[in-house]
């Protein structure tokens, strides 16, 4: 029985009221707000993290592949799913595979991995998107970042597949080509009229039809959507009660998240559903895929790590554009300091740095970090065992630092003392200066530090936990 | 081997301390030697050996040869972090007492205001664990951690901003010469959370200089030579914030490097009538009370707080120079600053300022994020 094993989702504490972007620009604001990924977030870090919460406590040696999929990926030529894969720290014997540069390839990966999954076998599935409407556009109020992972596998499913369907065509909506920096729609209605009602339509009516079932047979479906007034759109006709039927799309507070989009509100739709409900998810780009799950009882007893509704609520609002123009580096500083680093030692250190190794010395049993060859404690010198380190702990002091050069001041440093030992020196991320206060439990999350040498540097950072 | 009374201080001297826009490195370090010379009587050519501390002005120990133009003799660049003067000096102590050379120069200097970096820049050379951490940084998690245990706030702070700032108007080479109060100590624009501007201590360009030689030989170059006593250097790990045991109320190196003096000097805290000590931030000041044992551990805030460290406060003064905090730090300039700084008052010549009756002094520099420690005792008899 192949179907969904687990569900992580991962919506960054930003906020953008769409208001301030209008005012920016002295123009009609479309309402509500935007999630906003951080300046160290990015489509990689929004998918790991729900990647992280969805692997929950299983075994990561057990998963066979791990499919990331996004249309901003942090590279153009290298893979973002083997560090997914190096941060989950899986078997090195695994099919790790990137899907880009089509809306629809969140859900494009969700149906290769319920075709691939086999016995005993785990396979993750994450998206990630921080997409760029042009500045002054009508998309720039539109998108909105998140990440959303799917464990899927055929042992303890708590929904499993019923069918997929597909249609394949190619047309021009929106598109972004190698020399363009942001995407770029048809104006007016003509890519809602003649590609996304109609793929939507045909994907979701297609589905139903090979799967023998009516849209009222339906308890729920996740559909993707550009807003909530073109998934009205799309649905008119098909036979669905937008309001009991249809997941709202989030779009008044996250706005249109891409490749993830379909996999927030699948999130969002498994948190609230009963055992027996028959759900679908559907993607839209190029043409559309879709997927039925019938939920098992075994929902019952799933415990999310997050929830969507909860992450919604907890945010923090950005009051200012120009913050979000540094973030998303539409405004560089003349002169910074560079700053430094080299795969040489990304590599070197890589057990320390992704996966969070620390040290554990056999003679004194103190957890340490980095991995000392002598023990930092008692000078044991035969070598420390290599030991997990937990990413949950407490804040054993810190300060606000004005002076290092952020796009977002005060930088936090923070020395944090891990739940079951050892003690790691970090940044606190997602949490205003005059929160920090000493002994407040932490949970680590994976961030992008900075681009010296013209790299993603990735290491954990610190936020409160909840 | 202990260095007791086998080496003496026999010249001393210090540039204009301060944003020295208009003068060179060079320019420094020839203002500096020329004072220590000239306070020596002595000639460059009897200088048999050298040794300079510098941060990162300089490389190898051409940054002194070419200045002074003394060529052709063994010179040695030390670099200890902020701990690089004293480390100097204290070199070129144990060379001296080795019997290896008679009359030797310890310089330090740094040239910082040059780069128009914000104090000394971001520190780290990993490409991400630690990174973006600043020198204020490590020291603002101690002065949280010490708020927390001991349960004080900024205001014990000011009290050390107060009291060096105070000090450093009676001394024309300090960079600062200028009061300031509690009000503008504690609002004072934030620069790591709780360490406010005028916790910091300034970037600082400047140079000094001694000139030290065989205690048998001393008193045929002066008849006041200054002994010294002990001096203790001590080496703690570099990354404290990642050491499990790490308390963050004190820092260990200065503990050891003072145990290391006193018990050199045979003597303690209690024998010591004035200290220079490395004030880089206000709360290093209160731990380095505590470290340096003229105070329990947890009182520090109240030795200053009482009065206690002031220059006449009825206890050992703290700073009577003003420290880190008003003459500045030029990093490899500081620990032979506070050498220059003690032999002053125990030659009875630091002015307004002049600790009556000082027999004793101890100067204390500190390194990195408190993992290198340096102290140095130094007497008149």
């Amino acid at each position: 029985m192949v179907g969904i094993v687990s569900y992580g989702s991962y919506i960054p504490s930003y906020r953008l009221p769409r208001d301030v972007i209008a005012k920016e620009w002295d123009a009609p604001s479309l309402g509500g707000e935007r999630a906003l990924a951080s300046f160290d977030e990015d489509s990689l870090t929004l998918a790991m993290n729900a990647s992280i919460d969805a692997l929950g406590d299983r075994n990561p040696k057990e998963v066979a592949g791990i499919f990331f999929a996004s249309t901003t990926s942090p590279y153009r030529e290298k893979q973002a799913a083997a560090t997914v894969a190096t941060v989950l720290d899986t078997a090195k014997e695994l099919r790790s595979m990137d899907f880009t540069d089509s809306l629809r390839a969140g859900t494009s990966a969700l149906l290769t991995a319920l075709d691939l999954a086999k016995a005993r076998e785990l396979l993750l599935v994450c998206a990630g998107d921080a997409r760029m409407g042009e500045p002054d556009t009508l998309q720039e109020q539109n998108y909105g970042d998140a990440g959303g992972a799917l464990v899927i596998g055929s042992e303890d499913v708590i929904a499993e597949l019923v069918g997929t369907y597909t249609v394949s065509q190619e047309f021009l909506g929106t598109w972004r080509t190698e020399e363009q920096d942001y995407l770029k729609s048809f104006p007016g209605g003509f890519e809602n009229k003649f590609g996304y009602n109609r793929f939507i339509a045909e994907t979701v009516q297609g589905l139903l039809q090979k799967c023998h079932l009516e849209a009222q047979d339906i308890a729920n479906a996740a559909i993707a959507a550009p807003s909530q007034k073109a998934l009205r759109g799309a649905l008119r006709g098909l036979g669905f009660d937008m309001k009991s039927q249809v997941q709202e799309t989030f779009w008044n507070t996250v706005g249109d998240a891409g490749t993830a989009q379909p996999l927030v509100l699948l999130a969002a739709v498994l948190e609230r559903a009963q055992p027996g409900d028959l759900i679908l998810v559907a993607g839209y780009g190029d043409g559309g895929d879709a997927a039925l799950f019938r939920v098992t009882d075994g929902i019952a007893s799933f415990q999310v790590a997050r929830s969507v509704y909860s992450q919604i609520e907890v945010k923090r609002t950005l009051q200012s554009y120009g913050k979000y123009a540094r973030f998303r580096k539409l405004i560089r500083k003349d002169y910074t300091t560079e700053d430094e680093s080299t795969p040489v030692v990304l590599l070197r250190d890589q057990k320390q740095i992704l996966p969070l190794y620390g040290g554990k010395c056999p003679a004194c049993g103190v957890v340490q970090f980095p991995i000392h060859r002598i023990c930092t404690e008692c000078g044991h010198r035969d070598g420390l065992e290599e030991i997990k380190l937990s990413r949950r702990g407490r804040l054993f002091t810190f300060t606000n630092d004005y002076l290092t050069e952020t796009p977002d001041p005060p930088t936090t440093h923070a020395v944090v003392d891990l739940e079951g030992g050892g003690r790691v020196f970090v940044q606190l991320t997602d949490c205003e200066a005059d929160r920090v206060e000493i002994g407040m439990p932490l949970e680590l999350t994976f961030r992008k530090y900075h681009e010296g040498y013209g790299i993603k540097n990735y290491f954990w950072k610190a936020r409160p936990a909840e | 081997m202990n260095i007791r009374d086998k080496v003496a201080v026999i010249g001393a001297g210090c540039s204009k301390f301060g944003e020295n826009y208009d003068k060179s490195a060079e320019d420094m370090i020839v203002e500096a030697a020329l004072d220590a010379y000239t306070d020596a009587r002595i000639d460059p050519s009897q200088i048999q050996a050298a040794w300079v501390g510098t941060l990162s002005s300089a490389s190898a120990g051409n940054a002194l040869a070419d200045p002074l133009k003394l060529f052709n003799i063994p010179i040695t660049r030390v670099e200890n972090y902020c701990a690089s003067g004293m480390d100097a000096f204290r070199n070129a102590c144990m060379a001296v007492a080795s019997g290896m050379y008679d009359v030797v120069l310890a310089l330090g200097f740094e040239k910082l205001r040059d780069s128009g970096q914000r104090g000394l820049g971001t520190f780290g050379s990993h490409p991400v664990v630690g990174y973006g951490t600043t020198a204020p940084s490590l020291f603002a998690m101690a002065a949280n951690r010490y708020f927390e245990t001991y349960g004080i706030d900024k205001t014990s702070l000011a009290k050390v901003a107060i009291k060096n700032h105070h000090n450093g108007t009676m001394i024309p080479k300090a960079h600062f010469r200028m009061e300031v109060s509690e009000d503008q100590v504690v609002n004072a624009p934030l620069i790591c959370s709780p360490l406010g501007l005028l916790d910091c201590c300034p970037t600082t360009d400047g140079a000094a200089a001694v000139i030290i030689c065989k205690e048998e030989l001393a008193r045929s170059f002066r008849p006041d030579p200054v002994k010294v006593k002990g001096v203790g250097l001590s080496v703690t790990s570099g990354e404290p914030y990642m050491k499990p045991s790490f308390a963050y109320t004190g820092f260990p190196a200065t503990a050891q490097a003072a145990q290391s003096a006193y018990e050199q000097a045979g003597m303690t805290a209690k024998d010591i009538d004035l200290v220079e000590c490395h004030d880089c931030f206000t709360i290093t000041e209160i731990l380095n009370y505590e470290d340096l044992g003229l105070c329990e551990k947890g009182e520090g805030w109240r030795y200053v707080a009482e009065g206690r460290a002031d220059i006449d406060g009825g206890a050992v003064p703290v700073n009577p120079s003003g420290g880190l905090k008003s003459f500045g730090h030029p990093i490899g300039a500081t620990g032979i600053r506070m050498i220059y700084e003690v032999s002053q008052h125990l030659w009875e010549k630091a002015g307004d300022r002049q600790v009556k009756d000082a027999e004793v002094g101890l100067a204390h520099n500190l390194g990195g994020p408190g993992s290198v420690g340096c102290v140095t005792i130094l007497a008149n008899s």
